[in-house]
């Protein structure tokens, strides 16, 4: 029985040489309940937020897939991106120039959310909390300026199902990705407060436990919170090129 | 690896994180990847603003896009400084997506082909 362990897994074997191996459903689950790790020293919480992003980008993935797959076999003109996102401004139209500001206003809070991270592991409250309110403002801003964005084309008449531009598969492609990813800086925005709220509060210094889960949390969750809200910028970095610009 | 970033990071205690997944670095790093972005994103917008068609406009889309989109991920959210392992586990799956590239551009080939072939549909 030992050899056996040995064989399959021989630094397991020598951490725990009593493990034994149980056969079937039970084997499976006390293997996977074991002490494996392969992210050595990552901890917990980054890895799984790691993994989420992960998954997180194959529906992203699939969204723009699936657009680059109606546009591409559609006969039908698709509408310019160019003229449809142009805004009228001082008597001339200006082409993207929302989807633009859009843009920088997502890469700031990008640029204050990296510096909140870093000031939290410096343990200075306020300012960590400061940055992360400015990230939320940066990406309510971003949100607001959706919803406009939104209102314009559906006034417009962009529907689901047709526009009176070109390929009706526009309407579709537009509403699903530019809301999924809305839906994401919403819910980033969120949890960005809850966060800061608890970093101005002193939980990580003072080791509160959380309501929800009722463990000790430290200021690693505020990397954590900025890895999703880096993400939330890298997909948009996506939809740019591919929506917007192609 | 962990040690050189931990070495010109200013006073933090260690013991908030676990070692490696405590990341410190100036906060210059950040001000100059932000700058970096938004001049990519100047650049991509100014494609689209003079109007370049073709493959000229497609190639410079992409460079941008996958410029800043490196900078993202390797600066600002650490990837840089992380673990091989982790790397690995995280960065090769999304370049798999761009077999099912391949498999949709094909069908949707074929599909647009069906509807100029047979007029139906569009």
């Amino acid at each position: 029985m030992a050899e056996h362990i040995e064989m399959a897994q021989p630094g397991l074997a020598q951490a725990h040489p009593t493990m034994p191996r149980l056969a079937g459903w039970r084997g499976f689950f006390a293997d996977w309940a074991s002490d494996q790790r392969a992210f050595k020293n990552v901890s917990w919480m980054k890895a799984m937020m790691w993994i989420f992003l992960l998954s997180d980008t194959f529906i992203f993935s699939c969204f723009l897939l699936s657009y680059m797959t109606v546009r591409s076999s559609t006969t039908v003109p698709w509408p310019n991106p160019s003229e449809v996102f142009s805004l009228h401004i001082g008597g001339q139209n200006i082409p993207l120039i929302l989807i633009a500001i859009m843009t920088f206003i997502l890469i700031s809070s990008s640029g204050t959310m990296a510096m909140a991270v870093n000031y939290g592991y410096r343990r200075d409250r306020t300012k960590t909390a400061l940055l992360m309110i400015a990230t939320a403002l940066f990406g309510a801003t971003f949100v607001g300026m959706q919803a406009f964005e939104w209102t314009k084309l559906i006034v417009e008449g962009v529907r689901p199902w047709g526009n009176p531009w070109g390929a009706p598969q526009f309407g579709s492609s537009f509403f699903m990705i530019t809301g999924f990813h809305g839906t994401h800086v919403t819910f980033g925005v969120i949890f960005l407060l809850i966060i800061a709220r608890k970093v101005l509060r002193g939980d990580f210094d003072h080791e509160r436990r959380g309501f929800f889960t009722s463990r000790k949390g430290n200021y690693e969750i505020v990397e954590v919170m900025g890895l999703y809200w880096h993400f939330v910028d890298l997909v948009w970095v996506f939809i740019f090129a591919f929506f917007y610009l192609w | 690896m962990s040690q050189a970033t931990m070495t010109h990071g200013t006073a933090a205690s260690a013991a908030t994180a676990p070692r490696d997944t405590h990341q410190q670095h100036p906060i210059k790093l950040y001000l100059v990847v932000w700058g970096w972005l938004f001049v990519l994103s100047t650049a991509s917008y100014l494609v689209d603003y003079f109007h370049l068609q073709g493959y000229l406009r497609w190639s410079l889309i992409l460079i941008f896009m996958i410029l800043k989109a490196g900078l993202i991920v390797a600066v600002f959210m650490h990837m840089a400084w992380e673990r091989l392992t982790l790397i690995y586990a995280i960065l090769v799956p999304p370049i798999l997506v761009l077999v099912f590239v391949g498999i949709m551009f094909f069908e949707s080939e074929y599909t647009l082909f069906t509807r100029i072939f047979t007029g139906a549909g569009s």
